[in-house]
């Protein structure tokens, strides 16, 4: 109907009535959707479990998909550190909303690398480090694949068996190739310490090895300080790359620094890694989305090339990210009584 | 042992916000950043709206709210509400459930086979679309002997696209000229994307500033609607609200049928999850709320007038080139 209606009064009517079709083949309004032969997706297998449990009418229904924590009642959990710290940025009205750097809040990287790798780690001091703040774990995760399928000479990560039900995807749609080494053993219900070790000795050289920094998902199961040390060895003698996904750093042995040993032991021998790190559950913050990916590298140089070449994966995703969560974790960490407080009651 | 990034190049500072850098490092006592699409105040100063900064007190002085993960896709009543804004509340796509929304990072994480974009367009436009998969050309759009739209040039080269290829479309304010086409022209336009069944792709970052009237702005986007036909719009809060940071924006997907939009629905929340699994819950939660209360909307629309006539001189005089 619209097609018949409306024409132009400029001058140069007849020129462009030319270009037009004419109005009887104009539009066809019953023509089929471009999306006609879309299918129908499943539901996410983890985030579907909390769309069952929403629907589910029991009265004494759990849902033990998503990874959110819940008090004694069942109710999710804002810590009161970060409801005062959120109120008091909120509250203040010198506060702005202006975008954030492509890589984020700079305070909140830095924070946020020592808090894994220790203020005094030899990559912080010598400034190896590219960090950009990121949509969490995953965003990180993603960030980080993006910027290896680019730059990496390797296009080939290995993950655990089992490992989090949206790595898989993370990583192809990154685009890296995706293998898998043997890491759970159901005989024992723990670490296939000897599976792991055959299947990274394999392993191309120069193959990403994703490694979960404590608190394995799905297994809970981690390795012992004396059975990480030889994963560092292998890995480092065959010039693996690692990739840790730290997404639970508290939750494991109770202390962050304990949690983070994994990591500094890596970053301890001077090599190389990249390290997706998550406030979701640690600081509550699921739904703010915040992160970080951290890239250390062998010298400051290179630190500041891969940073700039950072912005440009980001750039075109998301422009930069939110500045919301980003800023309660910053002032959490930069307050070192609100931080220990944070220790304390988490 | 080197490091396996070596060879890495070290990447140029992004253009625009290249810029915002350079400003900050200038020393001049009368600099002023025409760079990056930031709204200021007559005093030079950012501005946070004062609904903006109510409804998040509000949102964050409630204590029985939670920091949950949202769905895939958003929060839900944000979604359906950013629809409406740019739909209108009657929209027979919204009626009759045909669009598939998903909150996204602002404009640029809405956007993402060959689509053409006009000459000129904003300077992020094609690396988004490129990195994302898409092969990138181009169509003409602005006249700079006559500072205004090169019509002709730009029905030429639609009707020389491959049939089924996407076009770029700025909704209103088209960034960086300024120049939109008039009523008529959007019709003429729209003819013949229809004629040639190409898909349009509206990207929406200044709804409200270039009339003044979030309505008038999207006129060019709601014709497309009313004819039944397919197309994708981006919607971007980082403006019209002054979120900039906040990162809050929508992909809506009109579709020909409820059930097709049932369908992308779904395969939306594949591209979303695997990229960072859902969307921030801070900035959308202040959107909602906003546009929820009639009382507390209407003041956000006077002030977005006002927004608008000041932005409107700032690019006059990026335009103009004169103070």
């Amino acid at each position: 109907p619209i097609g018949t209606k409306l024409l132009s009064p400029y001058k140069s009517k007849s020129l462009l009535l030319s270009l037009l079709p004419s109005t009887t083949s104009a539009f066809n309004s019953s023509m089929e959707s471009v999306f006609a032969n879309v299918a129908k997706a499943p539901e996410d297998p983890i985030l579907g479990v909390t769309i069952a449990y929403n629907k589910d009418t029991s009265p004494v229904k759990l849902n033990l998909g998503v990874g959110a924590y819940r008090t004694e009642e069942g109710k999710p959990l804002v810590l009161n550190v970060v409801r005062k710290a959120e109120q008091k940025l909120v509250n203040d009205p010198s506060r702005v909303k202006e975008y954030l750097p492509i890589l984020g809040v700079a305070d909140f990287n830095k924070l946020t690398a020592k808090l894994i790798l220790g203020a005094d780690s030899p990559a912080i001091l010598e400034n190896r480090i590219a960090t950009a703040q990121c949509l969490s774990g995953t965003g990180s995760l993603r960030v980080g694949t993006e910027f290896l399928a680019r730059h990496y000479h390797q296009r080939t990560i290995y993950i655990p068996q089992p490992t989090w039900g949206n790595h898989p995807k993370v990583f192809t749609l990154g685009g890296l190739n995706v293998k898998s080494y043997r890491y759970y053993d159901p005989a024992t219900r723990g670490l296939d310490l000897q599976g792991l070790l055959e299947d990274l000795n394999a392993a191309d050289s120069g193959a990403i090895v994703l490694l979960h920094a404590c608190a394995h998902n799905p297994t809970g199961v981690d390795p012992t300080r004396e059975q990480w040390e030889q994963i560092r060895q292998l890995i480092r003698s065959k010039a693996l790359l690692p990739f840790f996904d730290s997404a639970y750093q508290g939750f494991a042995s109770g202390s962050l620094d304990e949690d983070a040993q994994s990591v500094r032991m890596f970053v301890a021998d001077g090599g190389e890694c990249f390290i997706a790190q998550s406030y979701a559950k640690n600081m509550g913050l699921y739904g703010e989305r915040v992160g970080a990916l951290s890239i250390v590298c062998k010298t400051a140089d290179v630190a500041s090339k891969v940073e700039s070449q950072l912005k440009l994966v980001v750039r075109p995703m998301y422009s930069s990210p939110p500045i919301h969560g980003a800023s309660i974790v910053a002032s959490i960490l930069k307050d070192k009584y609100v931080f220990f407080f944070f220790l304390v009651c988490s």
